[in-house]
C-alpha cells in the first residue's frame, strides 16, 4: 500500500471538489450520537468520532422504503398495477466510514446480489457509492473486527483509506474507483517520509494488537450444525433477552426485511421495512403456526445465522464484522463476544 | 451498595440449598462497564455469579410473567411495585415468589456519564464506585464524579426506594426522598397544544421502532402487541412520524395507572429517547384524578379497572 500525506484542510478541500458531481455523506454529531448525514460541506465531518450509533446500512437498505405505488380506484385503467416508486440513485461518496462497516456491506452483498437474483435497489446504491474509509487507530473496547475477518484498516470494502496521523492524515487509494477519484481531482499531498511511514505502520500494528482474538472459525465451521444448534448453552444465553430489535437494527450485517402494503382510500404503496428475527411475528405463518415461537429459538437464530449458517452457506467467514454496536447497546448486556466464546469452547470439546 | 452482593449470594445459596425455589433471578456483572446482565441462577454452586452495584437498572419483574415454578427475585423499590402490579394482573402469584428486597439509592445513567466524560463518545472502559464517588476511566483519562449527580432521571425523583413487598431485605431501609416528581411535566402542560405536539414529535423523531422500550417493560406482556396485529392493522410500521407517534402514544396509554416509573423503557432505548415523558404525564393524571400510585398497595384495584359513581369526569368533553 502506498501512502500520501496531507493536512485536514487539504483533505477537506479535496473532498469539496466532488460536491458538484457526488452527494457526500459523513459522520456528524447529532447532539447525543454520531450519524451518517448528507453533508452540506465536508467540513461538517467529525474526524474525532469513534463510530456512528446506527450503522450506515440505512443508506443502502432504508429502515422504511417505498418500493411500489398503486391505485385501487375502480375507474383507473391502471388499477392495481404496481409502479416503482421514485428512488434516489445519484452517485455519492461516503466519507469516514469505518472499515468494519464497509466490509459489512460486502457481506450483505452475498444476500442481495446473487447469480440468480439481484436486488435492484441495493445493487444500484452499491454501484453508485464510493467509500472513503477511516482507519481505526483507537479501536473501542467493544471492537473485535480483527477476530472476524476484518480489521481496523481493512480495505476490502473501501476505495480509499484515510488514517489520522500527527498533524493530519495519511491517505491511500486502494481500489480502481479510488484511483479514478485521484485522477479526476489531483490531491495536494506528498509521499510519507520513511520515518512517517514507520510510525504509521507502528500505529496500525498497535491498533490491531489492541483487540482480542476470540474466535476459532475452524472449530465452529467443522462442527455439525445440529450439534451446536442443540447445545445446552443457549438456555443460559437466552434468559435475559427481551426480544427487542436493538441488536438487529444497529447491526451493519442484519439485512432482514418485511414487506407491507399501506392503503389509504384508493391509493396504496408497498413498503419494505427493517425486520428482526427477535420478533415473534418474524416467523409467524399464515396458518398461525410459528416455527420460532420461543425466545430461545429466536436468540439462537440470530447468533447461529451470523456465526454458523452464513459460514456454512457461503464459506467466507462469519456475518459479523466486530463493530461492537450490539455489545454496547443491548439493554440487558447480551454480549456476542461471550456467545462466540461459548460456541468456540463447545466446539473445541470432543464430540 | 457493594455489600448487597454478599447478602444476595448468601440468601440465594440458602434458598437453593433448601430447595425453597427453583431459581433466583438477579444480576451478574456485565461484560462492559455500566450495565449488568440479568441471570437465572438454578444451582447453589453458581451463586457466586450474582452481583450488585449501581448498574442494576433493568427491572427484573420483566422476567416474571408466565414463569413456571417457584422463583426468587432480587427487587429494588420500583421492581417490587411492578411485582405488585403483576400479581394484581394475575401474571404471577405471591406463593410462587420469594422477593429479595433491595433498598435502593438510585441506579446510575450511563448516558450522563458519557456526557460528563465529554469528547463526543469517548470510550469508558472502567467505572469504580466508593463512598459516593465514581472513578470513571478510559484511554488517557480518569476523572472523579459525584455519584448522586448521575442517577437515572426516574431514580432522582423516586419516592419508593424501599421495596413495598418482600420476604427478606438485603440491608437497612434507606430514607425516602421528598421530591417534586412533576416539575418537567408541568412545564410541558403549560405550553399551548401545538407546542406540546411539537415537543412530543421532536421527542420521538429518532425512534427506529426496535421496541426496546416496549419489551423492557414488565407490563408489556400481551401475547400479541397491538403493533403486531394485522387484522385490523392498528398502526403503520414505518418510521413516518405519524406511525411512530401512534406507537408511542398507544404504548403509553396502555400503561396508564400501571406504570411504576421504573425507567426501564428509557434506559433500554438505543437512541436515548426520553420515553418516560409520555408515561409520566399519565402517572401524574392518575395520581391527581384518583389519588392512586401504581403498585404501592396490594389489593387496591387500579382506577382504570374500576368504576365509581363519583369518579372525576371533568376531562370528558
Amino acid at each position: 500500500m502506498s501512502w500520501l500525506r496531507l493536512t485536514k484542510e487539504g483533505l477537506t478541500e479535496w473532498l469539496r471538489k466532488f460536491e458538484k458531481t457526488y452527494r457526500l455523506y459523513g459522520p456528524v454529531w447529532t447532539g447525543s450520537y454520531h450519524e451518517f448525514k448528507l453533508l452540506q460541506d465536508p467540513e461538517e465531518i467529525d474526524w474525532d468520532y469513534r463510530n456512528t450509533r446506527l450503522s450506515p446500512k440505512s443508506l443502502f437498505l432504508p429502515p422504511a422504503e417505498k418500493m411500489f405505488i398503486y391505485s385501487l380506484d375502480p375507474n383507473d385503467p391502471e388499477r392495481a398495477i404496481l409502479k416503482e416508486a421514485s428512488k434516489d440513485f445519484d452517485p455519492r461518496i461516503i466519507v469516514g466510514i469505518r472499515p468494519c462497516d464497509a466490509y459489512a456491506l460486502k457481506l450483505v452483498d452475498k444476500n442481495f446480489i446473487t447469480p440468480q437474483y439481484q436486488d435492484p435497489w441495493w445493487l444500484n446504491r452499491r454501484e453508485n457509492t464510493i467509500f472513503v474509509g477511516y482507519g481505526c487507530t483507537e479501536p473501542c473496547s467493544t471492537c473485535f473486527c480483527s477476530s472476524v475477518g476484518s480489521g481496523p484498516f481493512d480495505t476490502k470494502g473501501l476505495d480509499v483509506l484515510v488514517v489520522n496521523v500527527d498533524g493530519g492524515f495519511a491517505i491511500s487509494f486502494v481500489s480502481e474507483r479510488g484511483k479514478e477519484l485521484l485522477r479526476k481531482e489531483p490531491l495536494g499531498a506528498r509521499a510519507l517520509s520513511e520515518s512517517e511511514e514507520r510510525s504509521l505502520q507502528d500505529k496500525m500494528a498497535e491498533a490491531r494488537a489492541a483487540m482480542p482474538k476470540l474466535w476459532d472459525e475452524k472449530a465452529v465451521a467443522n462442527r455439525p450444525l445440529l450439534d451446536i444448534f442443540n447445545a445446552p448453552f443457549w438456555e443460559e444465553v437466552q434468559f435475559s433477552c427481551i426480544n427487542c430489535g436493538t441488536c438487529t437494527f444497529l447491526c451493519p450485517t442484519c439485512w432482514c426485511f418485511d414487506i407491507q402494503d399501506e392503503v389509504w382510500k384508493e391509493r396504496g404503496c408497498r413498503v419494505r421495512l427493517w425486520d428482526s428475527c427477535m420478533f415473534p411475528l418474524f416467523t409467524l405463518h399464515a396458518s398461525g403456526h410459528n416455527p420460532r415461537s420461543q425466545k430461545l429459538q429466536r436468540v439462537r437464530q440470530r447468533f447461529m445465522h451470523k456465526l454458523k449458517y452464513y459460514v456454512d452457506k457461503y464459506g467466507d467467514g462469519v456475518a459479523c464484522v466486530g463493530c461492537g454496536r450490539c455489545v454496547q447497546f443491548c439493554p440487558v448486556n447480551i454480549d456476542i463476544r461471550e456467545v462466540m466464546r461459548l460456541m468456540v469452547s463447545h466446539c473445541q470439546c470432543a464430540l | 451498595m457493594y455489600e448487597y452482593t454478599e447478602k444476595i449470594r448468601e440468601i440465594a445459596t440458602r434458598l437453593l440449598q433448601d430447595k425453597m425455589v427453583d431459581g433466583v433471578i438477579g444480576f451478574r456483572k456485565g461484560t462492559i462497564p455500566m450495565v449488568n446482565n440479568p441471570v437465572l441462577i438454578k444451582h447453589s454452586e453458581q451463586v457466586s455469579q450474582l452481583y450488585w452495584d449501581s448498574w442494576c437498572g433493568v427491572n427484573l419483574a420483566n422476567y416474571l410473567p408466565k414463569f413456571q415454578g417457584k422463583v426468587a427475585v432480587v427487587a429494588k423499590g420500583c421492581d417490587s411495585r411492578s411485582i405488585v402490579v403483576l400479581m394484581m394482573e394475575n401474571q404471577i402469584s405471591r406463593d410462587q415468589l420469594y422477593i429479595i428486597g433491595v433498598p435502593c439509592k438510585g441506579m446510575l445513567d450511563r448516558r450522563k456519564i458519557w456526557d460528563a466524560v465529554g469528547d463526543r463518545g469517548r470510550d469508558v472502559t472502567d467505572v469504580q464506585e466508593r463512598d459516593g464517588v465514581l472513578v470513571v476511566a478510559g484511554r488517557g483519562f480518569s476523572l472523579e464524579l459525584e455519584r448522586d449527580k448521575y442517577l437515572q432521571d426516574n431514580c432522582a425523583i423516586c419516592t419508593h426506594r424501599n421495596p413495598v413487598l418482600y420476604d427478606e431485605l438485603v440491608g437497612e431501609m434507606v430514607p425516602e426522598q421528598q421530591v417534586d416528581r412533576y416539575e418537567d411535566i408541568r412545564a410541558i402542560e403549560s405550553l399551548p397544544s401545538e407546542k406540546r405536539w411539537e415537543y412530543f414529535q421532536r421527542l420521538v423523531e429518532s425512534c427506529i421502532r426496535c421496541y426496546a422500550c416496549r419489551n423492557a417493560c414488565p407490563f408489556c406482556y400481551c401475547p400479541q402487541c397491538f403493533v403486531d396485529e394485522s387484522k385490523p392493522q392498528w398502526v403503520g410500521k414505518t418510521i413516518d412520524p405519524t406511525d411512530t407517534m401512534t406507537f408511542h402514544l398507544l404504548r403509553a396509554f396502555h400503561l396508564a395507572g400501571r406504570c411504576t416509573d421504573c425507567g426501564s423503557c428509557e434506559r433500554a432505548c438505543p437512541m436515548g429517547i426520553k420515553v418516560r415523558m409520555f408515561t409520566k404525564k399519565l402517572e401524574k393524571d392518575v395520581k391527581e384524578l384518583y389519588g392512586y400510585e401504581a403498585g404501592v398497595q396490594l389489593g387496591e384495584r387500579p382506577p382504570l379497572d374500576t368504576y365509581r359513581p363519583d369518579d372525576p369526569q371533568e376531562f370528558i368533553k
